[in-house]
């Protein structure tokens, strides 16, 4: 579920960093920045790598900073199509079972693939899998907080740069994944274990 | 400080505008579970060292998702593996010809039923025979260490319910 990226950017390091070791600050200044956010087409950023080559350190007129071209790899969180992950299930609602990671909680399973057929069930806010067997039908339900194995089917990137003052500021999540339990042995794992 | 140079400012605009950052390849490599979960571990060591340096409010991202990652990660297999087994484990699996994303799973996963090796090998039906879906459970559950608070317990559930039977 994590790859390393490979980027290339400029770090500005303040003068009174100065007296620090420069791959030091680099590292900080590259976590401060990327840490715990999602870059667009690319994922959720975890921690730096390793850097892989400094080139020189400019200061320019005006900004008593010093300005350096950083080529590094950085940890990120971008599982592959058609993975197979666990998670914790978050909540419930008529969109479907939303499941968190902790690190990370943009997992939706939509109803059409859950594990056929399925209710939702209004009074407990919490999908249902209506699972026959000779003797009748057994209600599963997918409680918050259990675990879940799913597959990954498909990952939503939106571009949440700010527009301007006239936009409603939606929550929406720049880093989506939908997910399906549709196959034997996905859903709680409870489900499944002997 | 390193080769820092004082530019006139006719050099200024053409350095400024690459400033942006830019993401040469974003899929260099994979990381299994066990190396994201090193990798982390180590550099919680190193900041508890230099916290007695600063803790600026900057590094306030990096600890959350530091610690997430770490929760999750310790609750999954790979918070049992060591360099030896992730070796002696690929070295097995040589013969199954596995892609290199099944093998990840297997090793992030450590699966112990024959239905979750089918979710995770593509096609299994096709490439792999019954004996041999029981071979890489063998191999998996073998080479790679289980939760030793899991392990312990097995036994005494398999007691208990054979008092419950009788």
């Amino acid at each position: 579920m994590f790859v390393v990226v490979e980027m290339v950017d400029t770090v500005r390091i303040p003068p009174w960093n100065f007296h620090r070791q420069l791959n030091d600050a680099i590292a900080e200044e590259l976590n401060k920045k990327l840490a715990n956010k999602v870059v667009y087409n690319v994922g959720l950023c975890i921690c730096l790598y390793d850097i892989t080559k400094l080139e020189d350190s400019y200061i320019f007129p005006g900004d008593g900073a010093s300005h350096t071209k950083v080529h590094f790899r950085y940890v990120v969180f971008h599982p592959f199509l058609d993975e197979i992950l666990v998670g914790k299930i978050k909540y419930c609602s008529q969109e479907g079972v939303h499941v968190s990671l902790g690190f990370f909680d943009d997992i939706l399973i939509p109803p059409e693939s859950l594990q056929q057929p399925a209710k939702f069930d209004e009074a407990e806010q919490v999908w249902v899998w209506e699972y026959e067997t000779d003797e009748g039908a057994h209600d599963l339900y997918m409680d918050q907080g259990e675990e879940i194995r799913f597959r990954v089917v498909d990952e939503l990137f939106l571009d949440t740069s700010p527009t301007g003052p006239t936009t409603d500021p939606e929550k929406e999540s720049p880093y989506t994944l939908m997910a399906s339990i549709s196959e034997p042995g996905l859903g709680l794992l409870s489900w499944w274990s002997n | 400080m390193r080769g820092v140079l004082f530019l006139p400012d006719g050099l200024q605009a053409r350095t400024l505008t690459e400033c942006t950052m830019e993401v040469r390849d974003a899929n260099a490599a994979m990381l299994s579970n066990f190396e994201v979960y090193q990798l982390l571990i180590e550099l919680k060591e190193k900041r508890k060292e230099m916290v007695k340096n600063k803790h600026s409010t900057g590094q306030q991202n990096l600890n959350t998702i530091m610690y997430e990652t770490l929760k999750y990660l310790s609750k999954t297999p790979c918070s049992h593996q060591s360099p030896e087994n992730v070796k002696d484990f690929l070295t097995a699996m040589l013969p199954h010809k596995l892609t290199k994303a099944e093998k990840l799973q297997l090793l992030n996963h450590r699966p112990k039923t024959a239905v979750e090796i089918q979710l995770m090998v593509e096609e299994s039906e096709e490439r792999l025979s019954e004996d041999q879906i029981e071979e890489l459970i063998q191999k998996v559950t073998e080479i790679l260490p289980g939760d030793p608070q899991q392990e312990e317990g097995a036994p005494g559930d398999a007691e208990m319910d054979a008092n419950a039977d009788q």
